[in-house]
């Protein structure tokens, strides 16, 4: 037995299902960003003042994959438009855009949390902080059960044991309040420290703070949303752009739904942004 | 396109649709590019001292919210759709602005802990 209105829209409501059940998830979809957005005001105004970050992000990373994430909505549109007149190649065209501009956005995101994962607050013995992004530090590593010696640039596994210096490309910021807004454009250096005056060294993870904890968990979450739209969207552009021969009505519908999951993305983002990365 | 579709398997495109769409795409480029002026304004204000850090919240928030309402409206034809879509939006409206409400009253008390 055929599914009534999969297609063809039902009279009364004047909708095909699968709008109905796309408006049913984006609306739950709001109810899930909406509770991450009101943790993010808890945490931001009951923040100690001084303790919340600014310019911990690179604005115009943020801005470009912001201006990436509307041409893609534009070009979405301008493809489910192309279909509604009958040019498959036209809508070819555009979702192909739409494709490339959401392996855009990621690779960008994908820059700015490498960023993040090699960029170390370096707690000395005496007191001073020093803050950069890790050059190479000389550790031991287990390899086949036993310890041996490393250098290892970037990123610090979790196991490693430093055995002699640490040298980072960053700076000497007077306090905790200076870490937190840091000028735009202070001179970096590359700073050496002995292993034996590191008295705590922490990467800037999820784990660091409670602004970058909710800042992974919103644009993790966000770019999640990001990749499944993209899969959903090169899945339709496709594997499955045969349905286009054999029920062009259907296939139109399916670009439709497609598109509403992906400007849902988009406005989740207009959001973000600001949130993230200005204020 | 279809080589040889059967009769119920043809999109029907008119003249109407066709112009209907010229319309739209039209309407979409100009959209497109309001937001994107749009994310050039939201971080010249970011820049700028309004006096406060809450003026400049409002300020952003204020530019993100309009060009969340063009997207809404025009990509996702928001400004022209459905009874039944308006009703679940609006039911989510009420909800999300519980938990908004929920999030306030929250802070509020937190407020009155810290006083006493």
């Amino acid at each position: 037995m055929e599914i009534p209105y999969a297609v063809k829209p039902r009279p009364d409501t004047g909708l095909y299902n699968a709008k109905v059940g796309i408006w049913l998830f984006l609306a739950s979809e709001v109810m899930l960003f909406g509770a991450l957005f009101c943790s993010y005001i808890l945490l931001r105004v009951n923040a100690p003042e001084g303790m919340w970050p600014h310019h911990w992000l690179n604005i115009w990373l943020g801005m470009t994959n912001t201006i990436v994430l509307i041409l893609s909505s534009v070009t979405v549109v301008l493809g489910w438009a192309s279909l509604k007149m009958g040019q498959f190649k036209r809508y070819k065209f555009y979702q192909g855009i739409t494709i490339l501009c959401a392996l855009v956005f990621l690779g960008i995101k994908s820059f700015e949390y490498h960023d993040k994962f090699i960029h170390y607050k370096v707690a000395l013995k005496d007191g001073r902080i020093a803050d950069g992004h890790l050059q190479a530090a000389e550790t031991t590593l287990p390899v086949f059960w036993h310890l041996q010696p490393v250098i290892v640039e970037g990123h610090l596994p979790k196991d490693a044991k430093l055995t002699d210096k640490v040298v980072l490309e960053g700076w000497w910021p007077k306090d905790e309040t200076a870490l937190m807004d840091p000028p735009l454009d202070h001179p970096t250096e590359s700073i050496e420290i002995p292993a034996s005056q590191i008295k705590s060294m922490e990467n800037y993870g999820p784990w660091h703070n409670t602004y970058l904890a909710i800042y992974f968990t919103l644009t993790g979450l966000h770019a999640l949303h990001v990749i499944a739209g993209a899969i959903v969207i090169f899945a339709i552009w496709g594997p499955l752009a045969k349905v286009w021969e054999q029920d062009p009505e259907r296939y139109v519908n399916r670009v439709e739904v497609s598109g509403l999951f992906w400007h849902f993305v988009d406005l989740v983002w207009i959001f973000l942004f600001p949130v993230l990365y200005l204020l | 396109m279809s080589n040889n579709p059967s009769p119920t398997q043809t999109l029907h495109v008119d003249e109407h649709t066709v112009e209907e769409m010229r319309h739209h795409i039209r309407r979409y480029l100009i959209v497109g590019v309001a937001l994107a002026i749009g994310t050039a304004l939201t971080v010249w204000a970011s820049l700028i001292n309004f006096g406060s850090r809450e003026i400049n919240i409002v300020v952003a928030l204020v530019i993100a919210t309009a060009k969340g309402g063009l997207v809404a409206g025009f990509f996702m034809h928001l400004i022209s759709e459905k009874k039944m879509i308006y009703a679940v939006l609006a039911t989510t409206a009420f909800f999300f602005t519980g938990l908004l409400f929920l999030t306030l009253w929250s802070m509020a008390h937190a407020s009155i802990i810290q006083i006493r």
